[in-house]
């Protein structure tokens, strides 16, 4: 049987300039500037777009003048790349365009950024926000496999090293970082110090996908998706953030390796293994969600993901380079769905052997994530650099 | 070192659901109370038309006796908002009776937190209507629970 994915392109990829503030701008119009640079690598033009997935969905066919167009809601996110090739696979759609952006929505320095203060009535009161919602997780693992703080600091130190060499990234030349430096730096949310934990920043992205006889014509060089997955375990910070939660579709994944169905899923539809990925650009809200990913997405054991990050396979160099921008941590966290689609741009950049920095030497199969088991919920896509 | 202690009102409070509010009157009343499956004893968790396991419309709200153990906590030093004092720890409770609660430890330093610790519910009020459920360890003196 044919890969359902085969006639599917991934044929264009855009990232603004990220920075802590753009004062000239706002999400709409920063995810515009994403959107148009995104056609522009493709080799298209608005006008070639018959579906729009983007962060402002109906707002952007009515900027471009697009009408009538398929629109999608929702996040432009590993789902919307799903999505978007799912329209195309079944034939309603020959080109969709992706575009996430945020600017101008994190104004009071006092409190944490907005996206991360849930109001829901079982979580506001007690004062919780992601960093704490994922330190609830952390602290489960830590107590049930003698997970470290060491651990966590070296995964927060190599993404933040690779932002630091990243010259498109907020903290480019910042570093470098050691493990001694996260962990002596204040503590937000213990386990997680600051350096544990995500920036937050201002930027635009976009993505194009097309059909894959149309990607041939264009001078851009096409991405393929493998294999993609996406596993919830109900609403993010509505609930107690519990590890061992689980559901009727498989009792044996507990939320902590919320992404493990979905994980599964990819492979099998790559017809690859984790060992065939050359490199994992994994979302990275917080240090320990690395750690719990590759034991969610059997590239160790459980338990065993301290142990791996510290035996040195996520350094540069390493059996499995991760999050090679410096992800959320350094290179950009927008906080709407950016930071989202950003993971599988830098998984594009990655197979086609365009990555600025960290190009990881001959990278054909690159695995990327969205979410985490504090916001209940994990996205899986393989992008691949041949043709399924 | 320093002592948990609950928070004074004026932090942001919670806005109780249709489904929710017998909690929250439970709460003010000195009373925790969790949701249960008459018919096949799940514990949903959340406050739901029907139950996650049997999907028959059997829930009630029932009474916990207020004790459990420490399950998960974290200690806060940024605070979401302002208005929380530092430090504060939240903490998920796995009630005697198997509910888990979303809360926080009080009545001890945040050094003394260990899993599995036996804990007891207090009451603060944290606005006109609201009242919120805190944790102590079982064997610290019994708060004021008119907070």
């Amino acid at each position: 049987m044919a890969h359902p994915f085969r006639h599917v392109a991934i044929v264009g990829v855009y990232n603004t300039a990220q920075a802590r503030q753009f004062p000239e701008h706002d999400s709409a119009s920063i995810a515009l500037e994403g959107a148009l640079g995104a056609l522009e690598d493709a080799g298209l033009t608005p006008k070639d777009v018959d579906t729009i997935c983007t962060q402002f969905g109906a707002e952007d066919v009515l900027t471009l003048g697009l009408g009538p167009v398929t629109r999608r809601h929702g996040f432009p996110s590993i789902p919307g790349v799903l999505d978007a090739a799912a329209l195309i696979a079944t034939g309603q759609s020959d080109v969709v365009l992706l575009a996430a952006g945020g600017a101008g929505v994190y104004t009071d320095h006092a409190a944490t950024a907005p996206w991360t203060r849930p109001a829901h009535e079982f979580v506001v009161g007690h004062g919780l926000f992601t960093a704490a919602e994922f330190a609830l997780i952390a602290r489960r693992h830590m107590l049930t496999y003698g997970t470290t703080p060491e651990q966590l600091a070296t995964v927060a130190a190599t993404i933040r090293n690779n932002g630091h060499v990243n010259p498109k990234a907020v903290y480019y030349g910042r570093g470098p970082y050691t493990a001694g430096d996260v962990l002596a730096s204040r503590m937000v949310a213990d386990p997680f110090h600051l350096l544990d934990c995500a920036t937050t920043s201002e930027g635009g992205c976009g993505m194009v996908l097309a059909r894959a006889d149309r990607a041939f014509e264009l001078p851009s060089t096409p991405a393929w998706i493998l294999g993609g997955g996406s596993d919830s375990m109900g609403p993010s910070y509505h609930i107690a953030p519990r590890w061992d939660m689980t559901g009727s579709s498989d009792p044996e994944i507990p939320n902590g390796y919320v992404g493990r169905r979905a994980a599964r899923r990819s492979f099998a539809m790559a017809g690859l293994r984790p060992s065939d990925v050359d490199v994992a650009e994994f979302y990275d809200p917080f240090s320990f969600e690395i750690i719990r990913q590759l034991e969610a997405f059997d590239f160790c054991g459980e338990g065993e993901g301290g142990p791996f990050v510290a035996d040195g396979h996520i350094a540069p160099g390493g059996t499995l380079p991760i999050t090679t921008d410096g992800g959320l941590m350094s290179f950009s966290h927008a906080g709407h769905a950016a930071q989202l689609l950003q993971r599988v741009i830098r998984a594009v950049e990655q197979v086609r052997g365009s990555c600025d920095s960290m190009q990881v030497p001959e990278a054909r199969v690159a695995i990327c994530s969205n979410g985490g088991a504090g916001a209940l919920f994990t996205d899986v896509l393989l992008v691949g650099s041949e043709r399924p | 070192m320093t002592v948990l202690v609950a928070q004074q009102p004026g932090t942001p409070a919670p806005q109780p659901g249709r489904l929710s509010q017998p909690y929250w009157d439970g709460c003010r009343q000195g009373e925790l109370r969790f949701l249960l499956c008459d018919e096949c004893g799940a514990i949903p968790p959340h406050p739901s038309p029907i139950c996650p396991r049997c999907h028959t419309r059997s829930l009630r709200w029932v009474p916990s006796k207020g004790r459990g153990s420490l399950y998960s906590w974290t200690i806060v030093w940024r605070p979401q908002h302002p208005s929380f004092q530092v430090p504060y720890a939240p903490a998920i409770i796995e009630l005697a009776e198997g509910a888990f609660v979303m809360s926080a430890m009080v009545g001890c330093e945040d050094a003394d937190l260990v899993p599995g610790m036996q804990v007891e519910v207090e009451f603060h009020s944290a606005s006109d209507t609201i009242t919120l459920p805190y944790f102590h360890p079982h064997s610290a003196p019994p708060a004021d629970r008119t907070g």
